[in-house]
């Protein structure tokens, strides 16, 4: 593992908050490798930094300062537009209250990320029901989010999430709104992208059951990313 | 799935708010409609008026008449080819409710220089003949339900005492904007009872049309006639029949004003709900147009989704007004067909409405779009519940 090539270079990353008059610094002298194929768990107390960590990882926030290198692109130096546009080739973000969009069935929300590729509806097709088939949810397709449970949903998140076949996925605390048996059976489905597909998963949590899953872990306190873990396996 | 479908899914996301929003429009849209046709009514007899044809009157009042031998004087004017004359009788029909214009004039000269009011060849030769006679507007002949040989009695105001004639022509309008709501009877007959009723009134004239051989010289023509009538005891006021309805129009300009300016408020107040219904509705999707963002859908997206639903909410509340304008002004222009015998929903209205439509949805869209398409991502992650 240790020889494979750094997918994530993260180079001296700061962030900080404004509130009032006064700025609040959430992340410091950030530096992080992460390899390709990696299962990364991002751990620490609440307002340790780790989901802005996460967020800026994933293009959905700024740094205030350092360089963030995904696939060999600097997205720090990339405008809104050609963050949107690389968010939709490389990132697949999975979130703890899964945000489907209401209105569309699970075949829809696993589509709409593929609306924005130049695929057929045919091809969009073929790719929407593989990862259906991928989450098992082939005979859900057609029902709405409030039809599905919580772990059905978190399952069309992460079908969703990996129909455009990302670099990278980050999910931000998947399990944190499920019971102790849907988080397990999301946790084994992220497992097997890790290891099956050789997605490289980036994932925040609180729940240590969760981290044991990622083969490292890295804790966040107070803006400070503290020394290297290996998971035992 | 197409974006269509998922503004479509949007827009029936609360019903209820959607179908009293997409209500307002439909009833804004027909008021709007409505008021603006009621503004072209006030204008048809500017529009149905000829560039070839001038209005002489007495330059003091319309209320003055002209004499009656200014006819062979004008006749004479360079650039006049036709000379027809006429009074306004204002007789009453029954009851002052059944409203309807009714003049004294030539039947031959005013039918050459009014070719738009159409009458069969018999028609004409029967108007002609009888000094009774008279001929009616299809509108005004089957609203009182007249048949061609019918004796119509009015009762006289201007010219006391009940007057008889003999319908002998219903006459159709050449266009869409020819009053047909008008009656005609002979001057002849008029002047006649005026010399045995009130010597002093008779072979007075009320107006005067010239029918021109060119109408470039309207103007020069004008100021020709009124010229010939300098410093008489009656002078003269020509102008275009343009000029002279407009004229008519100034006096009530108030109104119209007031009109047209209820009709913007309308537009004004219907786009304040609109501008509402959407800034709920992009608020309460803040955290879904973040989740768009995150999966790389860019501001134009967003903002695409925000004005596709103002825009879908604005045209179908359009589509059902203009639907609805049409029985309306039918309706409308039918109860007040006395008042606005022109009440036609022009196209110029329909464009107006699809207009007024795009401005609303417009403006509605903007703030919200501002404001979503600027707010930080995780932001707007954190608005979801």
């Amino acid at each position: 593992m240790e020889s494979k090539k750094p997918l994530v270079i993260l180079r001296d990353v700061c962030k900080t908050y404004q509130r009032g008059s006064q700025t609040i610094p959430v992340l410091q002298d950030i530096n992080l490798e992460i390899p390709e194929g990696e299962f990364l768990a991002l751990m620490g107390p609440s307002g340790s930094g780790k989901s802005t960590l996460l967020n800026l990882i994933a293009g959905i926030d700024k740094t205030d300062c350092g360089t963030i290198t995904i696939g060999g692109v600097d997205i720090t130096t990339l405008s809104e537009t050609e963050l949107a546009h690389w968010r939709g080739l490389h990132v697949g973000f999975i979130f703890q209250f899964y945000n489907l969009i209401p209105v569309l069935t699970a075949y829809e929300n696993i589509e709409l990320p593929l609306l924005l590729s130049a695929l057929s509806k045919k091809e969009r097709r073929q790719h929407v029901e593989m990862a259906l088939q991928m989450v098992s949810l082939t005979d859900r397709s057609d029902h709405f989010p409030s039809q599905l449970s919580g772990g059905q949903q978190q399952r069309v998140a992460i079908a969703r999430a990996v129909v455009t076949d990302p670099t990278i996925l980050v999910a931000d605390e998947p399990t944190g709104d499920l019971d102790r048996a849907s988080a397990a059976e999301i946790l084994d489905l992220m497992e097997r992208l890790n290891t099956q597909l050789g997605k490289t998963v980036i994932m925040v949590t609180h729940d240590p059951r969760a981290a044991e899953k990622a083969r490292v872990i890295r804790n966040l306190d107070k803006g400070y990313l503290n020394v290297h873990h290996q998971a035992a396996l | 799935m197409s974006i269509i479908k998922l503004l479509y899914r949007n827009t029936l996301r609360h019903k209820l708010r959607t179908f009293l929003t997409i209500l307002g429009l439909t009833i804004a849209i027909l008021a709007f409609g409505l008021l603006r046709t009621v503004v072209s009514a006030w204008y048809a007899g500017v529009e149905a008026s000829s560039a070839s044809r001038l209005i002489t009157r007495n330059a003091i009042s319309l209320v003055f008449t002209l004499p009656a031998s200014y006819k062979e004087k004008i006749r004479q004017i360079e650039g006049v080819e036709t000379v027809s004359w006429g009074n306004w009788f204002g007789g009453i029909y029954i009851d002052e409710k059944n409203f309807f214009a009714n003049f004294a004039v030539d039947p031959k000269t005013y039918l050459k220089l009014y070719p738009e009011f159409i009458l069969t060849p018999e028609e004409k030769l029967a108007f002609f003949r009888d000094r009774k006679g008279a001929v009616a507007g299809r509108k005004v002949a089957e609203r009182f339900h007249w048949k061609i040989g019918d004796i119509i009695t009015l009762r006289g105001t201007i010219f006391p005492g009940n007057w008889d004639f003999v319908l002998r022509g219903i006459y159709r309008g050449r266009y869409p904007a020819t009053d047909e709501t008008q009656f005609f009877f002979n001057w002849e007959y008029l002047n006649e009872s005026m010399k045995k009723i009130s010597p002093r009134r008779a072979d007075q004239i009320g107006f005067y049309i010239e029918g021109l051989k060119d109408p470039d010289r309207a103007a020069e023509v004008a100021a020709a006639i009124d010229a010939s009538f300098k410093n008489s005891i009656m002078e003269t006021l020509t102008e275009t029949e343009k000029a002279f309805q407009l004229g008519f129009v100034s006096m009530t300009e108030a109104i119209v004003i007031a009109i047209r300016l209820v009709s913007f408020v309308v537009i004004i107040i219907i786009m304040a709900v609109v501008a509402n219904t959407m800034a709920m509705s992009a608020r309460e999707r803040t955290g879904e147009y973040a989740v768009f963002k995150t999966l790389g859908f860019g501001k134009w997206h967003i903002a695409g989704l925000i004005f596709g639903e103002s825009f879908f909410i604005t045209m179908t509340g359009c589509a059902l007004g203009i639907l609805t304008t049409f029985p309306a002004a039918k309706a409308f222009g039918d109860a007040m067909s006395a008042f606005l015998p022109i009440f036609h929903v022009s196209r110029q209205t329909i464009y107006l409405d699809v207009v007024a439509a795009v401005i609303v949805a417009v403006v509605a869209a903007i703030i919200p779009t501002y404001r979503s398409v600027n707010i930080r991502i995780a932001e707007g992650l954190r608005k979801i519940t």
